[in-house]
């Protein structure tokens, strides 16, 4: 019988859905049947894609015997009796169901620090965290170096703050430490609401102690005694997480008074957020931690000055957090020589889209977008061509294919008119529409405009209308220039980030997309055939069998014909809903 | 039935009555407790926290995650994420849409046996489109697949 | 103090001042919506933009406070134009209704148009739907004529501490309302009424009545307490329409109901301007001359004081009146009369 057997089962949120529950209990049912000495662990999972950030392969399954680690992608419950009598008693790996040489490329390119325990340690075990070498740099901060040595310390990183803007973290930290005050408080932003985000999710659900590390220096450096974390109720792993580990820690000394007979005191208290995307806004954040509706404040004066409750305040977010404890354990230098000049370190994109191997990556800043795509990404999902890439969600913008080569930081980013936002990248191919994007964005930001200034919540309104009617075939002569003039505005009057960023998707898709929007605009025409209201549905005769699935599903009637004769669209009474072609198998509906 | 309703209320307010800054918290258990905010919970819990009612109300109707009404009893929670909409989320609504009978602003079936809402993004892109139904996740959906899970839906609860 | 630049002029204010405050120190005029000097600043108008050097977009003077050597501009062609498009989009979602407005003539937004020359608007769209009529006797709330500056929620809150509205929902559904959208249910102060830039708010009883130009206003003393509220009476043909109140004054221009909407007592056709005298037994009271008013009262009094004794008076002052004429009515009972019998209506 072999020794020191371990299976670990990504478990996350749609490690969930593609059936990790039923793997899991389906290697404890057939270990146990076979009396094996394993130890089948709920792997920590990074998100749902599982711990190693390879989300097109779920389940993804180690096998680990005798420190020989082999990792299985596409598992369902089915499998798992063939897995444990081969490779667990047979010792005989299963190779048809091992990872492909794409699973070695996806990380050869990456660069983990925020990650790279993510995944192999479990998250609800802090011994895990501290056998790993956790809790070691708080420990050393706490026993032999002063607040302004830290603070020093993270200014020579060079570390920017990874929730989108990219303020030096260390500058921050000075700013909010040279207040005089009677008390300080640091806040965690873990209100990850840009759609195709899940870097901060994916950190707290696989290693939460290195963020509650982090904080704990930051508390140390700045002098606070009291720290929030502000997380969305959309993520019942995470908060689980969360506070499993916060207990974990009160109970091992490391929150609380007096930690580790210091003198420091600090705790962390969790504020769920309860679904505003605007609070992921600082002072909207620290409004809604007070208790109040989610309404941005003026800044000046900035938090660090004038934050919860009046008094200084630092907010990093989860990333950002979680680069501290690296930071202090092999110093300033070694992350400064990490990254582009004025970038440094690495940063963790939620890659997505039409990507052949969508999943969650930790890159250092600098790679340029061709690396990310082609090499870790493993190029475009169905051998289509790339057509953007949309960076910053609702705040960034699309970079084109013709800036492939662009290294990915802060400044680069702002100089193509997208942003570095907290991650989230989504590839777009020739069969996106980018008037329609633009649209989606301005959609979502004016739903999640909080209504307090007049540009963001009348300007993202009249953004969005104008950008309807022309995906809609209603556009007028001077609308790009009208959108141009209004998006304009509304980024240079705005209250807050929100109204500031929500512009950044219409402009970037005009100033690289402008034919598009003519073509929506002056021929009633949409290139990618993705507004409905633009294209016609028709039936080719010659692959028509007749089967009726689009009679069927026609709401009005329009798709008609004799059973098993070719069916034929009446273009007067289509609606142009698209239900015909959804439903055809023979693709005989196409549209034009 | 008065009673124990101001008695869940009166376990809510003695939780929070320490400290600051907590209205959202409050609403929170709230809905926890009721599945919604009733308007005689926000009346009553006023009065004991001294917080105008105007205030409770101005951040229920802020933040999406609270409801002013009864939901259904299947929650069906489609992912607007930027990848699902590539990828097709809105057709799977108009579908939902279609088969709940659900009018464009409406939101619970009229016999309370669907609630239809939509979250920006959870997360799960690598699988999309999504949709949440009853809490369990359900990647790569199509109006089809949507159709069927409605369904069971419906036999479940019937049965 | 620190010292700042202002369109080209210094100016020395204390710390902790708004670059706003600081600009109106100079009379240098910065439009605004959202700004009351009486209650904090909010930011949410976006009117009072302005440049600072160093700084790389436009921020509101409002919230921004006066540093030290800071360099201001208030007016540019930039911030111009800015602030033309905020006009432009309130407009865009504002009931082109001037003609039969309350505050036509006397309303900031209508103001700021008329100075940025709005008259053709570029963004025609979907336009707020709150036309539910509010039940309540004294305030009209037509919400879709509000521009969410957020006065009325704040004086409800900072000043009146009744808190009976509050910002509900977001974005482009935004909008100020009691809980659970139902009517108007508070102290009926007026004072959201006050602060109201637009015709969002207005008096139900002084609906229909003058427009601004017909009125003529007096400046006078609220007679309802002995508070001594600052009222200004604006009367047309020696008819009172409607009663305000201004900032400046010790009341800051903030009145309660009565003072604010109490004042059709003053044109009633039962209001007594005369005394009024019983002179037979069982007859009516008939109207009559102070002086023959005053010789009745003096001579009863002498008489009762001289056959019962004093204590056979008393006398009952009123709330109404100042603290200067109830001491003189007390010492009129104590000294001239000699009795203690004195009381007040406050007191019960």
């Amino acid at each position: 019988m072999p020794k020191g057997v371990t299976v670990n089962v990504c478990m996350g949120t749609g490690g969930i859905a593609g059936g990790a529950d039923e793997v899991l209990a389906a290697f404890r049912e057939e270990l146990s049947r076979n009396s094996v000495e394993g130890r089948v662990l709920e792997k920590c999972a990074v998100h749902q894609v599982g711990c190693r950030g390879f989300c097109a392969r779920d389940v993804l399954v180690d096998i680990t015997i005798d420190d020989e680690r082999t990792t299985y992608q596409y598992i369902r419950p089915d499998m798992v009796k063939r897995l444990v009598s081969e490779h667990i008693i047979g010792g005989e790996p299963v190779a048809d169901w091992m990872v492909s040489d794409e699973y070695h490329r996806f990380h050869d390119l990456q660069k983990k620090i925020v990650l790279a325990d993510c995944g192999t340690i479990d998250p609800e075990d802090i011994e895990a965290y501290i056998d790993a070498g956790g809790y070691r740099a708080i420990t050393e901060v706490l026993e032999s170096r002063t607040p302004a040595e830290v603070i020093d310390e993270v200014r020579r990183s060079g570390l920017r703050g990874r929730g989108g803007a990219g303020f030096p973290t260390g500058q921050k930290w000075e700013l909010c430490a040279a207040n005089e005050a009677d008390r300080r408080y640091i806040i965690c932003n873990a209100d990850e609401g840009d759609p195709g985000a899940f870097m901060d999710r994916s950190v707290i659900e696989g290693n939460p102690h290195s963020v509650i590390e982090g904080m704990l220096i930051g508390a140390y450096a700045v002098g606070s005694d009291s720290g929030y974390v502000y997380i969305r109720a959309e993520y019942p792993l995470a908060v689980d997480r969360l506070r499993l580990a916060l207990d974990q820690a009160r109970a091992k000394g490391f929150l609380g008074p007096d930690i580790l007979n210091s003198g420091f005191s600090f705790d962390i208290k969790i504020k769920l957020g309860a679904g505003a995307f605007v609070c992921g806004e600082e002072t909207a954040l620290i409004a809604s931690i007070e208790g109040e509706r989610g309404m941005p404040r003026a800044k000046p004066p900035y938090p660090a000055d004038k934050g919860l409750w009046g008094k200084p305040t630092i907010i990093n977010n989860v990333e950002t957090w979680a680069n501290l404890p690296p930071i202090i354990n092999n110093g300033a230098d070694w992350y400064a020589g990490i990254g582009s000049e004025k970038s440094k370190g690495t940063k963790v994109f939620a890659l997505t889209g039409k990507i052949r191997n969508t999943g969650l990556i930790e890159v250092p800043m600098g790679i340029s977008l061709r690396d990310i795509i082609f090499d870790i990404g493993g190029g475009i999902e169905g051998g289509r061509l790339l057509k953007a890439v949309q960076t910053g969600g609702p705040s960034g913008g699309c970079i084109p294919q013709q800036h492939i080569d662009l290294a990915m930081d802060y400044d680069n980013l702002l100089a193509v008119g997208s942003m570095m936002g907290s991650g989230g990248m989504v590839v777009l191919d020739e069969s996106d529409c980018m008037v329609n994007i633009a649209r989606f964005f301005l959609e979502f930001t004016q739903a999640e405009s909080c209504g307090k200034c007049t540009p963001c919540r009348l300007g993202t309104k009249r953004l969005l209308e104008i950008l309807t009617r022309i995906t809609e075939g209603e556009g007028r002569k001077g609308d790009i220039e009208l959108l141009e003039d209004l998006a304009g505005d509304v980024r240079d009057t705005s209250l807050c980030g929100l109204g500031m960023s929500a512009p950044n998707p219409v402009l970037s898709t005009i100033r690289y997309f402008r034919h598009e929007y003519e073509a929506h605009i002056h021929d009633k025409h949409c290139p990618a055939k993705v507004c409905r209201k633009l294209l016609t549905f028709f039936i080719r005769e010659d692959l028509c069998v007749g089967c009726g699935m689009c009679r069927k599903a026609c709401p009005t009637g329009a798709a008609d014909g004799k059973p098993k004769a070719p069916h034929h669209i009446d273009t007067s009474s289509c609606v142009k809903c698209g239900a015909c072609y959804d439903v055809c198998k023979f693709k005989a509906v196409l549209k034009e | 039935m008065e009673a124990a309703f101001s008695g869940k209320l009166e376990t809510v307010y003695r939780r929070y009555v320490d400290e600051d800054g907590n209205a959202i918290s409050i609403l929170q258990d709230i809905q926890a407790e009721f599945g919604y905010i009733p308007e005689e919970a926000i009346n009553s819990i006023a009065r004991m926290t001294g917080i105008a009612p105007s205030m409770f109300f101005g951040i229920v109707t802020f933040y999406t995650q609270f409801h002013t009404r009864p939901r259904g009893a299947n929650i069906i929670t489609a992912c607007c994420g930027t990848v699902c909409h590539v990828k097709g989320a809105q057709r799977i609504i108009s579908r939902i849409h279609d088969e709940l009978r659900l009018k464009e602003d409406q939101d619970t079936t009229r016999d309370k046996l669907f609630t239809l809402e939509k979250v920006n993004c959870i997360g799960a892109c690598s699988i999309a489109p999504v949709v949440v139904v009853n809490q369990k996740v359900h990647g790569r959906m199509s109006p089809e697949k949507m159709a069927r899970e409605l369904k069971k839906c419906r036999e479940r609860t019937d049965a | 103090m620190i010292s700042l630049t202002i369109d080209g002029r210094e100016v020395s204010v204390f710390e902790g001042t708004s670059v706003l405050e600081a600009a109106r120190i100079l009379e240098i005029d910065i439009p605004t919506l959202c700004h009351d000097p009486r209650l904090k600043p909010f930011g949410g108008c976006r009117l009072c933009i302005v440049e600072i050097r160093g700084m790389a977009r436009p921020v509101t003077a409002c919230t921004t406070p006066a540093i030290g050597g800071m360099v201001v501009t208030t007016t540019s062609e930039r911030l111009y134009r800015l602030r033309r498009t905020i006009i432009e989009l309130l407009l865009s979602d504002h009931p082109n209704d001037c003609m039969v407005c309350a505050r036509a003539g006397d309303c900031t937004l209508q103001e700021q148009a008329y100075f940025y020359k709005l008259r053709l608007n570029r963004f025609t769209g979907e336009m707020r739907d709150h036309d539910r009529v509010d039940a309540n006797p004294f305030i009209k709330r037509e919400m879709n004529k509000c521009i969410l500056c957020g006065l009325c929620v704040r004086v409800c809150d900072e000043v009146q501490g009744v808190n009976a509205i509050d910002f509900a929902f977001r974005g482009f559904n935004a909008r100020v309302t009691p809980p659970f959208e139902k009517d108007l249910d508070c102290e009926f102060c007026g004072q959201c009424v006050a602060v109201c830039p637009t015709g969002a708010l207005t008096g139900k009883v002084w609906a229909g009545e003058a427009r601004q130009k017909d009125v003529k206003m007096t400046d006078t003393v609220c007679s309802y307490c002995g508070c001594g509220c600052n009222i200004t009476l604006h009367t047309v043909r020696d008819r009172v329409v409607r009663i305000t109140s201004r900032p400046d004054t010790h009341n800051r221009g903030w009145l309660c109901a009565k003072g604010r909407f109490g004042y059709e007592f003053i044109n009633h056709p039962d209001r007594l301007k005369t005394p009024l005298i019983r002179r037979k037994k069982g007859g009516n009271l008939e109207p009559a001359a102070w002086e023959d008013a005053f010789d009745l009262i003096a001579g009863q009094f002498t008489r009762i004081k001289e056959e019962s004794g004093p204590d056979a008076l008393g006398g009952l002052a009123s709330a109404r009146c100042t603290n200067e004429e109830n001491y003189v009515f007390q010492k009129f009972f104590r000294a001239v009369i000699g009795t203690n019998n004195i009381d007040h209506c406050a007191r019960y």
